[in-house]
């Protein structure tokens, strides 16, 4: 049913745990769906230094979040923002179909994460 | 221990007795005859076909007229909802089944629901699953025809209290069917104490192959078959009788209730066994399965983890267990079953079945055990709910 990277990835999870003041924070999913997922980033010189994950969900949600952080570790945010799920979905080695909405999921989580750093950014800039 | 398979998902299916094969061996090459052939060969596989319903009849305490082989249990509920849905109508168009139901029942019911202008109410369950009586008699109308209630529910094994439903039934002229899939081997199946009027089995839940059936129907409910043919089950489901599969089920069924109190203690011990080592390793537990339930059944949701990766991380122990999340049942909606009693989404998609049968150990316990410990607590590290 699935590949051997999405078994690696769930099995041997990378990047996953809370992280204490991150950056940006996203939260995405509902426990109605079955998958949530919550993305933490560090942000230098608009650069994704740092990045975790803590996930609630099925194989492919847990196997798309850690190979999404792999994905965005390192990256500018420009860059990280245009990641979507066929690439994570791609360097999964593909999905069930009907598991295409986890790995929606991990996109969204990455836009939530820096929709959080700009906004905190931009409240810092205003308080300088 | 590592390599071989624990199979602890036997309300998905069952292993095959080899006593049950060996029977029904003969009927593929020897007595391989067309039951309504008239030379010996012929003969010989119709007294196999009746000598099986025979069986079958003493077990269930009826008439061997009564006992109709079909292809399946879902073939066996289609026959009796939409068969005497159609059979009746005429009498009224209201259907009663509860919300727990399986889906050869709760979609039969819909089915008639909104192609053929049937109305159905769905009986609520309390927080152990077991349906309300006192909801289920207020749904009652003047044009409710028929009442179909399952005897134990594959999901959480509650037993339902089907004696009690089948005289508020038969004290207002109302059909009543049980889906008995689950509860066979593990159950009375007699009948006439139940008080139902039609009742189905798989074989494959009881150590028979897959792909046959039985339904009881009392005499005098005649209905509609699904399949219009020849003559062969009274027309009530024609095609040439498959003679292995029910000299197979009727001999699982015997050994069934043969060994009953054998096979009883000895997997209801291990359910203790597994519930005990659960309980005292394992926190954040939600238990799914009430007290009234049959022996083989034990469904549990882990608090902050999903089942999905439950069953695969079991799964690269050679562990084989079920669940009611979602995500595996492509319908992205969690059990049906888990949240009819009302639970939170999270732990609906949460829930884990663990079905056991007579082929089990208490080996197979204490590793089953020792390896949930493990995936539980690695799993959780990765969630955002603490436990
Ligand atoms: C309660 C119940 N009813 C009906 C069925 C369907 O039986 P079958 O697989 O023989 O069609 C099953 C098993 O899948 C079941 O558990
Ligand atoms: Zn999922």
């Amino acid at each position: 049913m699935y590949s051997k990277t999405v078994m690696e990835h769930f099995r041997n999870p990378h990047n996953y745990g809370k992280m204490e003041n991150p950056d940006g924070f996203g939260r995405v999913g509902n426990p109605q769906c079955g998958d949530e997922m919550i993305i933490y980033i560090k942000v230098k010189d608009n650069v994704i230094v740092d990045v975790k994950f803590e996930t609630f969900g099925c194989v492919a949600a847990i196997a798309s979040s850690s190979i999404t952080t792999d994905l965005i570790k390192g990256k500018t945010i420009e860059e990280a923002l245009k990641i979507t799920n066929k690439d994570v979905v791609n360097e999964l080695g593909g999905l069930p179909a009907i598991k295409t909405h986890c790995s929606v999921l991990a996109e969204d989580g990455i836009k939530a994460a820096i929709e959080d750093y700009k906004k905190k950014k931009l409240k810092e800039n205003n308080n300088d | 221990m590592e390599k071989r398979i624990v199979y602890l998902d036997n309300n998905a299916t069952t292993r095959v007795d080899d006593r049950v094969v060996k029977k029904m061996e003969i009927y593929f090459t020897k007595f391989y005859g067309n039951p309504s052939s008239l030379y010996d060969l012929g003969f010989e596989a119709k007294n196999a076909v009746e000598d099986a319903r025979k069986k079958i009849s003493k077990i269930l305490n009826c008439s061997d007229q009564e006992i109709f082989f079909t292809g399946s249990g879902t073939e066996s509920d289609n026959i009796a909802i939409k068969g005497v849905a159609r059979r009746y109508q005429k009498k009224g168009k209201h259907i009663i089944t509860s919300s727990i139901e399986h889906h050869a029942v709760l979609n039969s019911v819909e089915y008639l629901g909104k192609k053929e202008g049937f109305e159905y109410s769905l009986v609520k369950v309390d927080s152990d699953g077991i349906v309300d009586i006192d909801h289920l008699k207020s749904l009652i109308r003047p044009d409710t025809i028929l009442i179909s209630i399952m005897y134990a529910n594959n999901e959480t094994g509650a037993i339902q209290p089907i004696e009690e439903i089948g005289k508020i039934a038969r004290e207002k002229g109302i059909y009543f069917h049980t889906d008995a899939v689950q509860a066979a081997g593990k159950l009375s199946l007699d009948v006439k104490k139940l008080n139902v009027d039609m009742l189905s089995l798989s074989g494959h839940k009881f150590h028979a192959p897959k792909g046959v059936g039985i339904l009881y129907k009392r005499t005098g409910i005649n209905p509609i078959p699904l399949f219009h043919g020849g003559h062969h089950e009274k027309n009530l489901r024609p095609s040439t009788e498959n003679v292995p599969y029910m000299v197979g089920i009727a001999e699982a069924l015997e050994i069934a209730y043969d060994e009953f109190e054998e096979h009883k203690k000895h997997i209801y011990k291990l359910k203790m066994m597994l519930k005990e080592g659960i309980e005292k390793n394992i926190d954040g537990l939600v238990l799914n399965t009430p007290k009234n339930s049959v022996f083989n059944t034990l469904n549990y949701s882990f608090k902050g983890i999903e089942g999905e990766s439950i069953l695969f991380s079991l799964n690269d122990f050679k562990i084989s267990v079920s669940t009611g999340s979602a995500c595996t049942s492509g319908s992205l909606e969690p059990s049906h079953v888990i949240m009819a009693m009302g639970r939170e989404d999270s732990i609906s998609h949460g829930s884990i079945r663990f079905s056991l049968s007579k082929y089990n150990t208490e080996e197979e316990i204490k590793y089953t055990i020792e390896k949930l410990k493990e995936v539980v607590e690695r799993i959780r590290k990765i969630s955002p709910y603490k436990v």
